[in-house]
């Protein structure tokens, strides 16, 4: 078959770049890095010029809690995107897409309804952060456990159901937020979800260790999950348990979309974007590759971004928009790149 | 039933490849298969077939522990599926169904290689990899191993897939409709690497096949089914009779013999 070889090589190396998958990594993880720096470190002082600060203060702090957010919200986004993506063998609908983040703004705003003000302005916002993310684990791996129980064979019966679910958790939050007196609702609104630039600081070290804990049981997995790529008939027929499987990521997810969502607030196509991008440029199918990919273009599109339009456009507080925007194009364009085929 | 067993190699063990008792399946109210009992014995090819909805393809996918029944038991070599952990199954037990899309790109080496992920939980050896050059060559893929899945034709994918279930190594190989998508051609390939399959490796190998005249000239043993139940069954000459067929597929089939074999005519009666 030297004939064919000798044709079919020219367009496999133009195809397939030659890159490995651990450059790959290796330059995005240094990417990563050095936007964390930058953002960390770099400074516009009162004369419009940037230069760095090494002036370690209040400033500094604030920045330090927003990089430590944005390093546990790109760790949130990238492994409940994916492992979503991987067991429900598709990869349009993500967590958010389908409407987990207002499950828990739902369950939040639900909270003040029943209990008051006293709810959510407790002080102390550990207990009631595991208690919130407990009640959605629940919530989340029975409706969405039987929303991907096989019942809906077509993916965009899916995509309807799911968006559908989402609007209404989003509708009824906001009809009972009208119903809450003023003091709740003050109540509510501060603590119902941070910003990046306002990170709620109380709960960082949770989110730190809860998403340590996701980290490592998703990792020992991950031959598991590559082969639920195939799917689930023949994943199973390779003697994965696709039911405890798919149950035991969709409670990983819960878990992952609680910490973010209260961290740093719903981002609707976060997820998807560092997904479908890292699929693109991790260089590899495996979750060995995909998974760590996701989390460092996360990490270089959060603190790039929060760094260029911090000290270029001086338009804090902006980033969330744009990500929604551009988010919200590319998964059109997915969409109708895909166009019906699954 | 074939009793010639064309390879001693299998285990000692005298119980039957596959037996299952009163198995039962409804899809909202409707009955869709049995209740039906029977058993495949060891080693050779067992063709099912039937009309649309006779239930071929639900009991090929119970039997592959796929789908649960509704009710009765399933025992693979002696032991009750369900009573068996996953891992157990597929090192015994492969099943293909029509392909449902991978969601990475793949390939066909990396798709041939998940064969093996029963034995070696995604950590290959160096007997996983001779296992995945073996089943390429057995489906004459060795040429196109670092071809992606998606620049393959529908025949030479479906042909990676049987690669996959041969690399699992199983003693049990399920396959629901393997010609489907398949020109004249790449049929009879599919077919005589399958019975090689039966006859050198020593497998049990059970398929769903539409073309009743691919199970005759393939086959050791034809299972027809009607309504969810097993209207006939046995070695392919018995089988292959215009009034029997008639009757299951409700439409005129004549039955002549051609090349020493039956070959069933049905267009155009």
């Amino acid at each position: 078959m030297s004939l064919s070889e000798a044709t079919s090589a020219p367009a496999l190396a133009g195809r397939t770049s030659r890159v490995g998958w651990r450059t790959r990594m290796a330059i995005a993880a240094t990417l990563a890095v050095a936007c964390l720096t930058v953002y960390l470190l770099m400074r516009t002082g009162a004369d419009d010029v940037l230069r760095w600060d090494f002036q370690f203060g209040l400033s500094f702090e604030r920045r330090l809690r927003t990089a430590t957010a944005i390093l546990i919200a790109a760790f949130c986004g990238a492994l409940s995107t994916v492992l979503f993506h991987t067991v429900t063998h598709n990869r349009i609908l993500t967590p958010s897409i389908i409407g987990l983040d207002s499950l828990y703004v739902l369950i939040q705003t639900v909270g003040v309804f029943l209990v008051g003000g006293r709810f959510v302005d407790n002080g102390d916002s550990v207990p009631q952060f595991v208690a919130q993310t407990a009640a959605m684990v629940m919530f989340a791996a029975v409706l969405y456990g039987w929303l991907f129980s096989g019942r809906f064979a077509s993916l965009f019966l899916l995509l309807l159901a799911g968006v559908v679910l989402g609007l209404a958790f989003r509708a009824f939050a906001e009809f009972l937020q009208r119903l809450l007196s003023p003091t709740e609702f003050d109540a509510l609104s501060i603590k119902l979800y941070g910003r990046l630039t306002a990170v709620n600081a109380d709960l960082l070290p949770i989110a730190g260790i809860a998403c340590l804990v996701v980290g490592v049981i998703v990792w020992q997995r991950r031959r598991v999950l590559d082969v639920l790529l195939l799917g689930r008939d023949p994943a199973m027929g390779l003697g994965v348990n696709h039911q405890r499987e798919l149950t035991l990521a969709l409670v990983l997810i819960a878990v992952l979309v609680s910490i973010s969502t209260a961290l740093v607030g719903p981002m609707m196509f976060f997820g998807f974007i560092i997904a479908t991008l890292s699929y693109q440029l991790a260089g590899d199918w495996r979750h060995r590759a995909t998974l760590p990919m996701a989390f460092l273009i996360g990490v270089i599109m959060l603190a790039g971004g929060q760094f260029i339009l911090h000290n270029i456009f001086y338009a804090n507080g902006m980033l969330t928009v744009i990500i929604e925007f551009v988010g919200g194009i590319l998964f059109l364009a997915m969409l109708f790149r895909r166009r019906g085929t699954m | 039933m074939n009793q010639t067993s064309h390879n001693t190699t299998t285990s000692t063990d005298t119980s039957p490849a596959i037996a299952f008792t009163d198995l039962t399946k409804k899809y909202a109210e409707t009955v869709v298969l049995g209740p039906v009992s029977g058993e495949f014995s060891r080693g050779g090819v067992t063709a099912l077939v039937g009309p649309n909805g006779a239930g071929k393809s639900t009991l090929l996918t119970i039997l592959g522990r796929l789908l649960t029944p509704d009710s009765g038991t399933a025992l693979l070599e002696g032991v009750e599926i369900r009573s068996m952990k996953p891992t157990e199954v597929a090192r015994k037990l492969a099943i293909l169904r029509q392909e449902n899309g991978v969601n990475a790109r793949l390939t066909v080496r990396d798709l041939v290689a998940f064969g093996r992920f029963p034995h070696s939980r995604g950590r290959m050896t160096a007997d996983d990899e001779r296992h995945v050059d073996e089943a390429l060559g057995f489906l004459g893929l060795t040429d196109l191993s670092d071809r992606f899945l998606d620049e393959l034709s529908g025949g030479q994918r479906q042909r990676a897939y049987v690669a996959m279930t041969l690399a699992q190594d199983t003693d049990v190989i399920l396959l629901d409709e393997p010609l489907n998508n398949l020109d004249m051609r790449h049929q009879v390939g599919m077919m005589r690497r399958l019975r090689r399959a039966a006859d050198e490796l020593g497998k049990t190998i059970i398929l769903v096949v539409h073309d009743l005249n691919f199970a005759a000239a393939y086959s050791d043993r034809i299972v027809a089914l009607k309504n969810g139940t097993i209207a006939a069954s046995g070695a392919p000459s018995e089988i292959m009779t215009g009034e029997l067929l008639t009757e299951i597929f409700e439409t005129p089939v004549a039955v002549h013999v051609l090349e020493g074999g039956p070959v069933a005519v049905y267009a155009g009666l």
